[in-house]
């Protein structure tokens, strides 16, 4: 395969509102291979748009618009939508931060699993259930049998996100979009969760873009960091080499975080400059 | 100013807090750390009067209280709530949400002691009317501190009052929490899954695991890693960011 | 000051982002409301029946031709022409003209049924909904008896006590048109009874009545008045019915439902006499309607 795995350049999503056009994603562009990519921002900078615009899944209403966006060779902005379903799922996945919302609460989480299999897998019922409790496995669920039949709002935080993560990499994509997978999830199980997400993604030879707002948890898990703010990159930075980011706002970010060996001073403030937001 | 003695809090069969008991005087502010579902959200409900099935001792401000409290209690001892976007009610305006409480209590002489409590809070007039869906997440926290704060309570209960908010928001925040309970001598008991948050703002800490505190110790022998029990030190290595070593070594509590 | 300059400056208060006291707060939510509502093609065509509805109400006897019970036999049963808009009806009275009086009766049965249904069933439900526990079983098995009533049926067993007549029957509809209010507000208010704010104002002090009254019972508001609306063409419906069958407003009061039943005799023949009162009623029905559907849109929370 030659080539970036992903490859985007210019991208741009706006909304038309009462007041006119408004960009929320303002000429973003990376291109990465499979590697861990972190794209880290505040609410309102436009990472998770991106994130989605990368699987053409906007809000109805949203302009996309870019100049390049390639994925392993295919053109997803030219893409008819049979092609993007086919994309879906089978190369390109995506797992949201809540699973209580983005798993189907009437399905038991073992069908579901086993659902996302034969979508894009020709198998039988019983080779997608064997997979499903494959899944479930690889994800470190100590009883799959019984986990397999349980509904989501039968299971935890963290199991339900494993589970979540079993469904998106049943069909073993290529490229796993991971929009604050963690937040909602406790410190510990938030560690266990990611450790899993790292041994499946090395395993496979996946590319994973994990969307947070958390710097130092993006830092610590990935491999080169995207900061965005007011819908654009304003800084990319190797995750070791983080305490070197030169953008202002990278380090007034870094600065104004507590921290357990902190005083008892004032935590320093970020100042906006609005010159952040200009057209570079 | 607080004193709690086996507080035990059940809902049902579950226990949410079990044998809680801890102290916290005047001007201290005291911290309580722990993950979802550990309770210390609970505690705090207790405390206030919001949740009435608890039973054990708890004396606020000298008093004993009892499961149910009277008018003026809530003039001693205030809350602000986790989620600035559910605090605050959707169609009341800034100046409404705090006229409210100077109106049920009867408190005269309004219009300075709202714009007073606009200007502690670091919001100007410019703000007085708006609605809360025209303020941002950081701004209606400030509106839902300010409210707690127009009765001039003794006592502050928050519950992790910056955890919903931008990182940039939330060192704002933290910093006006700091000046209030120096500048009135308040007296604060936070509760978040932050330790870092926890230990800047408290002197002492307790940590909470499936509604038990399993360890109560200062935040200097916190900051020194000098803890004792592994579920604190599992809280501590956690909190340091991603370790895929340190990660495996996580265990499960219950 | 220009005259030009005059509407920018009412455009700049009415969506001015820092109001400057209650009042102009109040007027820059209803205009950002008003607003989006107006874009909507199908509730401003909603709001216009309604509009025209009132405005014929109100003008009846401007715009009308002639007396609604003025009589006269020789001219009966008469086609629509250029000097009846609508015929005439089997007494030689101008359907046009009695439409339009027709109107007021429909108005008046319409308004004074909401405004009793409205705010009673809103508040049993908010105190139901709130309070829980005993209150709030023994409130909803009150509605529950009331919903049970079939509507036609008791009317029937009120004019057989009272006798007929518009007061009967808007008594009459608004007994069983109460508890599907109760129900929407209780449902409203219990979700919105764990929420913080409402935490919050336990927290400060406010007594459960202050609470229900200003903080639960605003916020069920919108979704009362969107159901009051939609339920309108029902009630509208009700009135004609309970007129159709001799039981509303008296002859020769022009009531539209009693129109219809006069009309039934000669509707093969001479068919204007029911179906001109029949397409006002479906006209100010779907009028409501609309404007039923474009207010949900507007005002339903979860929309937003």
């Amino acid at each position: 395969m030659t080539g970036p795995l992903l490859d985007i350049a210019d991208l741009r999503v706006s909304f038309r509102s009462a007041r006119g056009i408004s960009e929320a994603v303002r000429g973003v562009g990376f291109a990465m291979g499979r590697e861990k990519l972190g794209i880290v921002g505040e609410s309102g900078s436009g990472k998770s748009l991106t994130g989605r615009s990368i699987l053409r899944l906007l809000p109805p209403g949203a302009i996309l618009s870019a100049s390049r966006l390639v994925f392993d060779g295919v053109d997803l902005l030219g893409a008819a939508p049979a092609t993007m379903r086919e994309l879906r799922g089978r190369r390109l996945a995506m797992v949201m931060q809540d699973p209580k919302f983005s798993l189907n609460p009437v399905m038991t989480v073992g069908h579901q699993i086993a659902e996302a299999y034969l979508a894009h897998k020709r198998a039988s019922a019983a080779e997608a259930r064997d997979k499903a409790l494959a899944m479930l496995e690889a994800v470190r669920i100590r009883d799959p049998h019984r986990v397999y039949g349980l509904y989501p709002h039968e299971v935890s935080g963290g199991m339900g996100q494993r589970a979540m993560i079993a469904m998106m990499l049943a069909p073993d994509p290529d490229l796993l979009i991971a929009d604050e997978p963690t937040s909602a999830l406790d410190v510990t199980v938030q560690m266990q969760v990611l450790a899993i997400l790292d041994d499946l993604v090395s395993e496979r030879g996946m590319g994973l873009i994990f969307i947070s707002h958390d710097l130092t948890l993006v830092a610590s898990f990935c491999d080169r960091v995207l900061v965005m703010y007011g819908g654009r990159v304003v800084e990319t930075v190797d995750a070791r080499r983080l305490g070197e980011a030169r953008h202002p706002y990278t380090r007034g970010l870094l600065a104004c975080l507590p921290r357990l060996e902190g005083g008892e001073g004032d935590l320093a403030t970020l100042q906006r400059d609005p010159a952040w937001l200009a057209t570079p | 100013m607080i004193e709690v003695d086996r507080l035990t809090v059940e809902f049902g069969e579950t226990r949410a807090v079990d044998a809680v008991s801890f102290d916290v005087a005047k001007g201290e502010a005291f911290g309580i750390v722990g993950e979802s579902g550990s309770g210390k959200s609970t505690v705090l409900r207790a405390l206030s009067g919001l949740n009435r099935h608890w039973s054990g001792r708890m004396a606020i401000g000298g008093e004993g209280q009892t499961q149910h409290r009277t008018r003026a209690f809530h003039r001693h001892l205030q809350m602000v709530f986790q989620d600035p976007y559910a605090s605050l009610h959707p169609r009341h305006t800034v100046d409404r949400a705090l006229a409210e409480p100077l109106r049920i209590h009867g408190i005269g002489d309004r219009e300075p002691r709202i714009l007073r409590a606009l200007r502690e809070v670091g919001l100007g007039p410019e703000h007085r009317f708006r609605y809360p869906h025209q303020l941002s997440g950081g701004q209606r926290q400030r509106v839902a501190i300010a409210r707690a704060l127009v009765l001039e309570p003794g006592i502050l209960l928050l519950d992790e009052p910056s955890s919903a908010l931008d990182v940039s928001v939330q060192a704002e925040i933290l910093n006006l929490l700091q000046r209030l309970r120096r500048e009135r001598m308040l007296t604060y008991v936070l509760v978040s899954h932050n330790l870092a948050v926890v230990a800047h703002l408290c002197s002492r800490v307790a940590v909470m695991n499936a509604g038990r505190f399993v360890e109560e110790l200062d935040v200097a022998t916190l900051r020194a890693r000098r803890t004792q029990h592994p579920y604190t030190a599992q809280l501590l290595r956690a909190s340091e960011g991603y370790d895929r070593a340190a990660a495996a070594a996580l265990v499960t509590f219950d | 000051m220009s005259d030009a300059t005059a509407p920018r400056e009412w455009r700049a208060w009415l969506t001015a982002e820092a109001p400057s006291s209650r009042l102009h707060a109040r007027f820059v939510r209803a205009y950002a409301t008003a607003r989006i509502f107006l874009r909507n093609p199908l509730a401003l065509a909603g709001l216009v029946l309604v509009l025209a509805l009132l405005a014929v109400a109100a003008a009846a006897p401007l715009l009308a031709h002639d007396n609604p019970v003025a009589q006269d036999l020789t001219r009966r049963l008469k086609p629509p022409s250029a000097a009846f808009w609508f015929g005439t009806d089997e007494l030689g009275r101008d359907i046009y003209t009695r439409i339009l009086y027709g109107a007021r009766i429909t108005l008046g049965i319409v308004s004074l049924v909401v405004v009793i249904v409205a705010p009673i069933g809103l508040f049993v439900g908010c105190v139901a909904g709130y309070l829980g526990g005993m209150a709030d079983a023994v409130l909803m098995r009150v509605t529950d008896v009331f919903l049970a009533f079939p509507r036609l049926i008791l009317a029937l067993a009120f004019v057989a006590a009272l006798g007929p007549g518009i007061e009967n029957a808007v008594i009459a509809i608004s007994l069983t048109a109460w508890p599907p209010y109760a129900r929407i507000a209780r449902a409203e208010t219990i979700v919105l009874r764990d929420s913080d704010f409402i935490s919050a104002a336990r927290l400060l002090g406010a007594s459960p009545g202050r609470i229900v009254l200003l903080h639960v019972m605003p916020l069920c508001l919108s979704s009362v008045i969107v159901r009051v609306t939609l339920d309108m063409a029902g009630i509208i419906l009700t009135a004609a019915g309970l007129g159709f069958l001799g039981l509303g407003a008296q002859p020769p009061s022009p009531e539209w439902g009693a129109m219809i039943s006069a009309g039934r005799k000669f509707i093969l023949d001479q068919w204007w006499v029911a179906a001109f009162p029949g397409l006002a009623i479906c006209l100010v029905s779907l009028g409501f309607n609309l404007l039923g559907d474009g207010l949900r849109d507007v005002l339903d929370p979860k929309q937003r």
